[in-house]
């Protein structure tokens, strides 16, 4: 009895099915990114709101020339969106279900550089096109080479040798630097890559102290106070975040940022939320051309108009940097249709056409040019802030081709500052 | 490189700021242990609550425009009011069904509703950050050394100095402190004689979270409140009362000013050691002392 209801119910649904849902079957993308924890609000949900933003209007058709076509050349989108939080085992066993219980055609996501070195030799063993958008570190593919793995964001290796660049120009000689950096992957790197990059430009630097405070330490008055009496030329933090946030709140009263030039390379996306605390004359980076250094094409208008009137609040660098992965892959998704006659890419062929593809999206080109052609190169641009009628704007912007701050193709980061940032 | 000694003026003062604050958010977590032998990591979720409470209360407050000098009022009874309101639930709906169990059940289990207080907070303020940064700069500043640091800091200052004298001055000098010394040393017996060893557990755990709150309330002016913010502040109380000695009162008080100066120190003069620094004092302390410093052997039961 049981069985023929449900053997009905089949016949039912098929006879109501659409014609033509088999031809033209999803999509399927899986979407990976912090939803819970202290990166969630900063970067996870600010993606996770572009990635819904970008793909409705994909759906519907609403894309901005070239991305004009419904969803991925015809075939709707479907989104399965999970969490990154956890330790970098759990987020593998997670990226192993994405794909092999969900059946994802492919992922778009990661936000901790931890969690990407981990995720990349998995997408190689199970051939999964993967394409990280938002993580930093260059290790991935100066360390290694991948086939199915891409990354459509550019390396933080740009976000500490455009800060050197910046201060140099902004400051003319530079004497003495000091750096307050958590003390993980992503702080040591980021100040590494800074201090490098200022000892080449200003050959003598003298480095007066490295602060390294623990993740999510949040009372910084010692450090400030080191900071303060030091009184170097230029500080440089690449704090993220809460601990982001606190050192705003704590360092503005005691007059950090008058004393030093302070260059805060994730600063953009506190920039909204801490507009009367931050101080004029502060530098803050977005990690590329996003956010306030976004150029001023018909694919940022469409993005941050929309991305605003949808979600009440402008659009950060995390959701610039999803917007921009989710675009990329499109572009290489048509092309790939177009060079086997229209048929659905199978992931070697998408893979094969986003390799050395440039494309263009809301924070400009991108170029695949480096990690044999899976690495994207952008330009970038740091700003000062200054409050104009009560808002705080980006003052004295200076943008840097990718060529100035990315290394040539095969080249690792840390050998090429070292080595006097040489053209190849 | 500037001289040593000009920076030891702020060395000091950076150190003594630390330590205030240490003492107010582990002070609870000594006192809970002291007297109902609870290691107490929904003292963490208190401090989450105090924080997330006295923020968007003093937002709220400042929002409707009513006297900005009146915003730590308002810090204190955000406090207040996320103990009173989740303390006695915590206490006489779980954990007095616990007493009877071994101390390491009674640690899972306020672990486990650590975790879930963690998802409470999140259900209830999302997981964008909150801010109240006004009561930080309201007071103006000071110098020491030629450096600036807002008045708000001497707050905490006071606010520790006067816990400290507070309780002290009740475990000693007061009829209330007396009997609560009884319930410490022998709770049975102490039930035996008349007192009322529940009401004594109660308003303890109260007190208890209370001063996590409380901690957590007056740091939400220097910090941006997001979730997992109970999360390091249990772990660094942990390192403080440990070294002064579980359950002692003045054991937390100089496990805090240690902490605070060796890591002020160590930031100024070598921050290669800092994130190191306290757990190594922390071990040093308790190699010749496993008790810590002011530990009491416990008498032994029958």
């Amino acid at each position: 009895m049981k069985k023929l209801r449900l053997a009905t119910l089949g016949l039912l649904a098929a006879a109501l099915a659409p014609a033509g849902v088999l031809a033209q079957q999803p999509v399927k993308i899986g979407f990976v990114m912090f939803l819970s924890g202290p990166a969630a609000s900063p970067f996870g949900v600010p993606a996770k709101n572009a990635a819904d933003f970008v793909v409705d209007e994909l759906n519907a058709g609403k894309g901005p020339a070239p991305y004009g076509k419904v969803g991925f050349g015809g075939s709707k989108i479907e989104m399965v969106g999970i969490d990154e939080a956890g330790p970098a085992t759990s987020v593998v066993t997670e990226y192993r279900n994405l794909v092999q219980r969900s059946n994802v055609d492919l992922v778009i996501g990661y936000i901790s550089s931890g969690n990407c070195l981990a995720i990349a030799p998995v997408a190689e063993e199970l051939k999964k096109f993967t394409n990280f958008f938002d993580c930093g570190t260059p290790r991935i593919f100066e360390d290694a080479d991948y086939k199915y793995v891409f990354r459509t964001s550019p390396t933080a290796t740009m976000d500490s040798v455009g800060a050197a660049l910046y201060v140099k120009e902004a400051k003319g000689s530079v004497k003495s630097i000091a750096g307050l950096n958590q003390n993980y992957a992503w702080g040591q790197d980021s100040w590494g890559d800074f201090e490098a990059s200022m000892k080449q430009l200003a050959p003598g630097v003298e480095v007066k102290t490295s602060q390294m405070p623990k993740l999510f330490a949040g009372q910084y008055n010692a450090e400030i106070s080191s900071l303060l009496s030091a009184g170097a030329d230029v500080i440089h933090s690449s704090f993220w975040d809460g601990d982001l946030e606190a050192l705003i709140l704590q360092a503005s009263p005691r007059g950090l940022m008058d004393k030093s030039v302070t260059i805060l390379t994730t600063g953009e996306t506190a920039m909204h939320k801490l507009a009367a605390q931050i101080p004029d004359g502060t530098v803050l980076g977005a990690r590329g051309p996003f956010g306030p250094y976004a150029p001023d094409n018909s694919y940022n208008r469409w993005f941050s108009k929309g991305f605003e009137a949808r979600f009440q609040a402008p659009p950060n660098y995390a959701s610039y940097q999803m917007a921009q992965a989710i675009l990329g892959v499109k572009a290489a998704w048509e092309k790939a249709m177009a060079a086997n006659g229209g048929k659905r890419p199978s992931n070697e062929e998408l893979g094969a056409a986003l390799e050395r593809l440039t494309f263009e999206g809301p924070g400009g080109t991108v170029r695949m040019a480096i990690g044999k052609g899976h690495q994207a190169v952008m330009e970038t641009a740091y700003g000062m802030t200054k409050r104009v009628g009560g808002k705080l704007t980006m003052v004295n912007v200076k943008r840097y081709p990718a060529e100035v701050v990315t290394p040539p193709d095969g080249v690792k980061s840390a050998d090429w500052i070292n080595g006097g940032f040489k053209k190849k | 490189m500037q001289t040593a000694l000009s920076q030891l003026g702020p060395v000091i003062v950076d150190g003594i700021i630390y330590s205030a604050w240490l003492f107010i958010a582990a002070v609870g977590l000594t006192l809970v242990y002291g007297v109902m032998k609870i290691l107490n990591v929904t003292h963490g979720s208190f401090y989450a609550l105090g924080a997330y409470a006295g923020a968007s209360l003093t937002a709220a407050w400042l929002a409707r425009g009513y006297p900005p000098m009146l915003s730590y009022a308002v810090l204190l009874a955000g406090a207040l009011l996320v103990t009173l309101v989740a303390a006695p639930v915590i206490e006489r709906g779980l954990l007095r069904f616990m007493y009877a169990k071994d101390e390491v059940v009674i640690l899972l289990v306020t672990y486990a509703l650590f975790l879930v207080l963690e998802d409470v907070i999140k259900l209830i303020w999302g997981v964008n950050p909150y801010f109240v940064a006004e009561p930080y700069a309201l007071l103006g500043s000071f110098e020491v050394g030629g450096l600036k640091y807002p008045t708000y800091n001497l707050i905490l200052v006071g606010l520790a100095l006067t816990l400290a004298a507070g309780l002290a001055w009740v475990l000693r000098a007061t009829r209330v402190g007396k009997l609560l010394l009884a319930v410490i040393h022998d709770p049975e017996m102490s039930r035996a004689l008349g007192v009322n060893v529940d009401r004594f557990y109660l308003v303890t755990f109260g007190l208890g979270c209370f001063l996590a709150a409380l901690g957590g309330s007056f740091t939400a002016p220097t910090v941006s409140v997001v979730p997992g913010l109970g999360v390091d502040v249990i772990v660094l109380s942990f390192a403080v009362v440990v070294i002064g000695g579980l359950g002692s009162l003045p054991g937390a008080a100089l496990g805090a000013v240690i902490v605070g100066l060796v890591r002020s120190l160590s930031v100024h003069y070598l921050p290669q050691v800092e994130l190191f620094v306290i757990y190594s004092v922390m071990a040093l302390v308790l190699a010749f002392r496993p008790r810590g410093l002011f530990g009491l052997a416990e008498p032994r039961k029958i």
